[in-house]
Formats: C-alpha cells, structure tokens, sequence
C-alpha cells in the first residue's frame, strides 16, 4: 500500500513537468534535427528528404561564414574583455583598501559600486540594445559623439562602419556584462582566507604580486565558470544585435551571427530546413566550446 | 594588531593613500560608464525633437511632461508592462512549482527511471534555443496558443526548467533527512511533506532561483517575437520597447521614445535597489552551484 501510494506521488510530481517538457522542448528539439534533413517550408504537409543537401549548401554560404568569424570574434574578445575588467574591479572592491592590520580590505563604498556596476544586468538586453542604438548615433546627437565634438573630433560612424560595428555591439556585451562577473568574482574573493593575504603582505609582496599570485590562482574555478558562460554568450547575441544592427546584421552582414541568420531564415524566408540545419550546426559548436573549455582548463584544483 | 599597523613605514602607508586614490578613479569611471548612458536617457526624455538632435551634452530647455504621457498610452507601454508583469509573474510561479515538485522527487526518491528523467531534464541545458525555433512556433500552433499569453507563459515553464531542476535538485539533496522522516512517521502524507516541511527548508534555494528566473523571463526577447508577433494587444515590454524605436523614425516621437525606455528602466532600477543584497547573493550562489 505504501509502495503504491509512493508511486503515485511520485507520478503526480512529475506529470506536468515531464508533460510541458517534452512537449515544447523535446518535440522542437528532435523535429529540428528531422528538419534539417529537408527541404520543408513550413505549408507543405509531407516531408521531403533531402539527405545532407542543407549542410552542403551551409558549407558554401557566404552569410554562414561571416557569421561564424563574427562568433571568432566575439568568442575571443567577449569572454577576455569581461574577465579582465571584471577581474580588475572586483579586485579593487575586496582588497583594494590596502593591508591595515586586519588584512586586506575592500575600498571605501564598495558596496554601493557593487550595487551601480549590476545596473545594466537588470535591463533586458533589448532595452540596452535601443538604448545604445541612441548613445551610438552616428552625428554629435549621440553621446559618443557628442563627447568627441568636444575635443573637436569628427564624428564616427559606430554602427555604420562595417569595420568598426562590431566592435561597437561587444562594447555593449562587455558593458552590460561586467556588473555580474564582478558580483561572481567578488564571491569567490570574500570566500579566500584573509590570513594568505596577510601573510605574503607581511613578506613584502607588492598588490600586484598578491593579485597574480594568490587571488588568481585560487579564484580559478570561478574565472572558468565565467568563461564558460561569456563563450557560451558569445554563440548567442542576438536580442541585441537585432535591436541595434537590424535583421541583416547591418552593414552588410558585418555584425550578422547565426541566430539572426536562423531566424530569418525561418520566419521571413519560410525555409525551416535549411534554418533547422543552422541551428544543428550551432548546436555542434556550442557543445564543442564547452566540451573543449572544461577539458583544456581542467587543473588540480587547490583547496583551500 | 595594532603593533603591527605601528610598523608600518610611513612610506608605505603614503604609497596605499595613492594607490587607494587610483583604486577610487578606476570604480568612478566603470561607475560614469554606468549611470551616464542611463541619466542621458532620463534627461532625454524632457527634451524636444530640436534638442534630441542637437548636441547630446546639452540639458533639456525646459522640463517637459508631455512625452511621458504619449509613452504611457499612445505607445502603450502601460499596456506592455501589465502584460509583462501578468507573463512573468504567471511564469516564473508556474516554474518554481513545477521545477520544485520534479526537483524534489528526482533529488529525494529512488524508483525505476530516476535518472534517466533527471538527466532527460539536464540534456536541455546543452541545447541553444534557436535550434527549436521553427518547430516550436509549429508546436505551439498547433496547440491553439499561437498569440496567446497562455502559450508564452507555457513555453517560458519549459524552457526555464532544465536549470531550475538541475540547482534545486542538488540543493533537495543536501538537506537532512531526519525532518522529512519524523513527519512521516506523524502520519503526514508525501505531498503535505513536501509543501509544509521540505519547500519551507529549502527558501533560500528556491529564492535565488526565483530570482534567476524572473530576471531572465522578464528579460526574453525572442520568444515573444516569435510566438506573440501577430497580436499587439498582447505584446511585452521588450517587444515594444524594440518597436517603438524603429517607429520613432517614421512618426519622429523621439521624446517619447526616451520616455518609454526610462519608464521601462526605471521601475526596474528601484526594484533591484530594495532586493539588491538577496539579487546579489541569489545569483551568485545560483551560478556557482
């Protein structure tokens, strides 16, 4: 009696969870990869096999391509620009203040830096996107700008530079970024013995020196976690860069990335095929970054 | 403690002054790089379409209301906002009960399956959402919920699940046993365990996830523009934060654009502000797990 009302709790916990997931994840899921092996357009009702044709097609698409360098670049810079700066505040915030008797200890109203730097984490990354559309304007009407004309620089084109735009949208990746790595780093330093710290001071260890050679080492892990996310982001992108580039990744598909390109692919061109085997090949991607990164990056952990 | 700090050199301790300095000027102007885009807006809002695309430093004339009340009807974020709020507080609530529920009867149970469905759950990490994009919206029309709120808040449950499940059931794992057993043997049944022993232990896991996943359904782009598109009526903030501004173009409201984002930013702002230590901790215990 007591097995079988078990099985029913257990059963009934599950039901709906187990329900909403297979069918809105799962389905989605396993039909995109029956997609890709076809040439479907979203009306007709009987599937068409079309054997590995979609990829051979990806292979010599030139959109594809640029849009895998776009994702090289931002896998290189996103996850390094965030990490270092991030790494930099929130070393200032937790030791900055110098060794004073008790250790190492944070600057004066770190807790309110703390606060400001989460800011931009709280706003949905449209809004930013829109936000930024305005701050990037490419005359003295947008702040960039308008701060340039002061030193009496001509005004430049963020977003209509085709060599410079994209690096105008990691600029906002990274600015929105950063609030939260700090917060993660910040965690990761309160939890280092202040003693270690103490002790290499007392040595005659300068701050450079303890930040290289104590804080770094042990923060590790936590710097992998957050590479791992950033990289992770970095195949992503696309709230913002379809706010503040457009649907084509504008100027001429110089910021375009894949989640664009399936989108489109899908929603204005109707070909769910050929977007199906876009998103296999993110998918293929994503997993080799992560796989790679926590494999390269496996270390002896130090304990503490 | 205090012998120590007497033995510091003088030197040395003028060095720290300089150096605390810096540390000051390098948080002040990550802290400008912040607030200023964000106070640009706000003042932008007062501002006439002449001073819009005037010079970007200049204050506003005079302090103008009027595109604040354009912003709330005419471009309809009051609307948007009622139907964010509505999608995310229906959503996040259904995912931290259906989430919990799964969790805790994967973390706490052992039958035939078990992992198998744990792991069924954990697989959807892995997956980058645009790779179900064209079949979901063919799902859920299918289904009927196609431009409905219902659909969305449905789609947002399953997609917020995997990571839900995966942190609540480690966090399950790690309580004691003993006060689940006592109330057993009380005679309470498994369900009643659940929500009046084991779901109160557990706050603090269930709060930092709670706040994981309202900031990121709150902060969902894609998936309204996908499954919500036809009926604006319906549309959240985001999608018609986006949609005002391609349309300020065409109708030249550009106060009114900088008013519906400061509208949209500001509530926002205050909020985190009075839960900014349990935001703070919540994610940064949430993403080390």
């Amino acid at each position: 009696m007591e097995r079988l009302r078990r099985y029913g709790f257990v059963i009934g916990f599950l039901a709906v969870p187990v329900t909403l997931y297979a069918v809105f994840v799962i389905s989605p899921y396993v039909q995109a990869f029956q997609l890709s092996l076809t040439d479907w357009n979203g009306y007709r009702s009987k599937l068409t096999y079309v054997g590995l044709d979609n990829f051979a097609k990806l292979v010599h698409d030139e959109v594809f391509w640029r849009a895998l360098r776009n994702h090289g670049v931002l896998l290189l810079v996103l996850p390094v620009a965030t990490i270092v700066i991030a790494l930099f505040l929130s070393y200032l915030l937790n030791l900055g203040g110098g060794t004073r008797g008790d250790g190492m200890r944070g600057v004066w109203g770190s807790r309110f830096y703390r606060v400001v730097f989460f800011f931009p984490q709280v706003l949905a990354v449209a809004v930013v996107g829109v936000l930024f559309k305005a701050v990037y304007r490419p005359d003295e009407s947008g702040v960039v700008n308008g701060l340039l004309a002061r030193f009496g620089a001509e005004p430049v084109g963020w977003l209509t530079e085709p060599g410079l735009a994209l690096w105008s949208v990691i600029a906002v990746m990274v600015w929105q970024a950063v609030g939260f790595y700090v917060v993660l780093f910040s965690a990761g330093m309160a939890a280092i013995p202040k003693d270690y710290f103490e002790a290499a001071a007392l040595d005659g260890a300068g701050r450079a020196r303890l930040f290289f050679s104590i804080t770094l080492p042990l923060l590790r892990d936590t710097v992998q976690v957050g590479w791992v996310y950033l990289g992770i982001a970095a195949f992503d992108g696309f709230a913002l860069i379809q706010v503040l580039a457009g649907d084509k990744g504008e100027p001429d598909g110089a910021t375009t990335v894949l989640p664009i390109q399936i989108w489109k692919t899908a929603f204005t061109y109707n070909k769910y095929g050929y977007a199906s085997a876009m998103g296999v090949a993110l998918f293929f991607l994503t997993v080799t970054f992560a796989v790679l990164t926590l494999r390269t990056t496996r270390r002896e952990r130090i304990e503490l | 403690m205090t012998a120590r700090r007497d033995r510091l050199p003088a030197r040395g301790r003028a060095r720290a002054g300089v150096l605390g300095g810096l540390s000051h000027l390098a948080l002040a102007v990550w802290t400008a790089l912040v607030v200023l885009p964000l106070l640009w807006t706000f003042l932008a809002s007062f501002k006439n379409n002449t001073e819009i695309f005037g010079d970007a430093l200049q204050l506003p004339g005079e302090l103008r209301l009027d595109s604040w009340g354009r912003a709330w009807s005419k471009a309809h974020i009051g609307q948007y906002m009622l139907n964010t709020v509505i999608v995310v507080s229906l959503s996040t609530a259904g995912t931290m009960l259906f989430g919990s529920m799964a969790a805790y009867v994967l973390a706490r149970y052992r039958f035939v399956g078990n992992r198998v469905v744990y792991y069924f759950f954990v697989a959807g990490m892995a997956f980058p959402v645009f790779l179900a994009l064209g079949p979901l919206f063919f799902v859920v029309n299918q289904l009927g919920l196609l431009n409905t709120h219902l659909g969305l808040v449905l789609v947002y449950i399953a997609y917020s699940l995997p990571f839900t499940i995966f942190f609540l059931a480690a966090f399950f794992r790690t309580l004691p046993d003993a006060v689940a057993e006592a109330a057993m043997i009380d005679g309470a049944s498994h369900t009643r365990t659940f929500f009046q022993i084991m779901v109160p232990m557990a706050r603090p896991g269930l709060v930092s996830i709670t706040v994981f996943n309202v900031l990121g359904q709150w902060n969902q782009y894609l998936l309204p523009l996908v499954l919500l598109a036809r009926d604006q009526d319906k549309w959240v903030l985001t999608q018609g934060i986006a949609n005002i501004s391609t349309l300020a173009g065409y109708e030249a409201d550009w106060p009114g654009l900088f008013a519906a984002l400061s509208m949209t930013i500001l509530p926002v702002l205050v909020v985190y502000v009075i839960f900014q230590r349990q935001i703070q901790s919540g994610l940064g215990s949430g993403a080390l797990k």
